[in-house]
C-alpha cells in the first residue's frame, strides 16, 4: 500500500490538494527508550507534486517537519478527470509516488 | 619506487586541483537543483542558516504574509501552519524556526499554478519565533511570529 494519501477538494475557481504521508521523520537526535541508541536519521527530503506532468511544488525538506507529514496547496483552476502526482524521495533513497485523479 | 611515488603525487596534485574548482564552484558537482540542498539544511544558529541561505540579500519585513499558526503549542512536535500571501510572483516559500538544532525546516518552489497557499505541520524544539521568507519577484520578504511549546517536539 502506498505511503501516500491524496484528497483534493474543488473550490470556486481553484483545487485544494491536501496530502498525508507516512513516515517516521528521525531527525537523528532521538534516543530508543529501549536501546538507549540514538535512531539513525531517516525523513523525506524532497516532495513533488506534479498535475498532468507539469510540476507545481518541488520542496526541499528537513526532519523539522513533523513526523507523518501533511501538506496542503491550493491550484488554480483544476478540473475533473486531471492528474494529481506526488511522490517523495527520503536520506536514505527510498522514493514513493501516489496518483489522484480530481472528482 | 620512484615511479609510484611521482604517480601518487600527480594524482594527489589532481585531485586536490579538483576538490578546490568544486568548491569554489568552478566545476559543478554532479546535482541538479532539483537535489537536496543539504547546505541550507545544516545545523546552526538562525543567523548562520540564514546567511548560507540568503547570502547577503536584504529580506524586508511586510504584512503581506500571512501565517495561520497557534501562539501556543501544547505539543511542539505537531504545530500546524498555514501560510497564504497577497504577494505576486511568488517563487519561493522558506520556513524557518529559530531555536531547532537544523532551523530550516522545508523550502517549497512554488509554480506559477499553485496559490500563494502552503499548510504543513512542523516540530518546534521549545519557544520561539518562526519566520517564514517568501521569495516573490526575486525579492525577499519576511514575516515572523512567536509560538509558546509547552512540550518540545525534540524529545522522544
Amino acid at each position: 500500500m502506498s505511503s501516500i494519501k491524496i484528497r483534493t477538494k474543488r473550490l470556486d475557481g481553484k483545487t485544494q490538494i491536501r496530502t498525508l504521508i507516512s513516515h517516521p521523520m528521525e531527525h537523528g537526535r532521538n534516543k530508543d527508550p529501549k536501546t538507549n541508541q540514538l535512531i539513525p536519521a531517516h525523513f523525506i527530503q524532497e516532495l513533488t507534486v506534479k498535475h498532468n506532468d507539469k510540476v507545481l511544488v518541488n520542496s526541499n525538506i528537513g526532519a523539522g517537519v513533523s513526523k507523518d507529514p501533511y501538506f496542503a496547496f491550493m491550484l488554480k483552476g483544476g478540473a475533473v478527470g486531471d492528474k494529481i502526482i506526488i511522490n517523495w524521495r527520503d536520506n536514505l533513497g527510498n522514493t514513493d509516488s501516489e496518483e489522484h485523479i480530481i472528482e | 619506487m620512484p615511479d609510484t611515488r611521482r604517480a601518487f603525487l600527480k594524482a594527489s596534485v589532481a585531485l586536490s586541483a579538483y576538490s578546490l574548482a568544486t568548491a569554489t564552484g568552478l566545476v559543478a558537482p554532479a546535482t541538479t537543483e532539483a537535489d537536496w540542498i543539504a547546505d541550507f539544511f545544516s545545523p546552526g544558529t538562525l543567523d548562520e542558516t540564514i546567511q548560507k541561505t540568503f547570502h547577503t540579500t536584504k529580506i524586508y519585513n511586510t504584512d503581506k504574509i500571512e501565517l495561520k499558526l497557534p501562539s501556543i503549542a501544547e505539543n511542539g512536535a505537531v504545530v500546524p501552519i498555514t501560510i497564504t500571501s497577497t504577494l505576486d510572483l511568488i517563487e519561493q516559500v522558506f520556513i524557518l524556526v529559530e531555536k531547532n538544532p537544523i532551523p530550516l525546516a522545508a523550502v517549497f518552489d512554488l509554480s506559477p499554478d499553485v496559490e500563494a497557499f502552503v499548510s504543513t505541520r512542523l516540530k518546534i524544539a521549545e519557544t520561539c519565533n518562526v519566520i517564514v521568507v517568501v521569495k516573490a519577484a526575486t525579492q525577499l520578504y519576511k514575516t515572523q511570529q512567536a509560538v509558546k511549546v509547552t512540550i518540545g517536539g525534540c524529545g522522544g
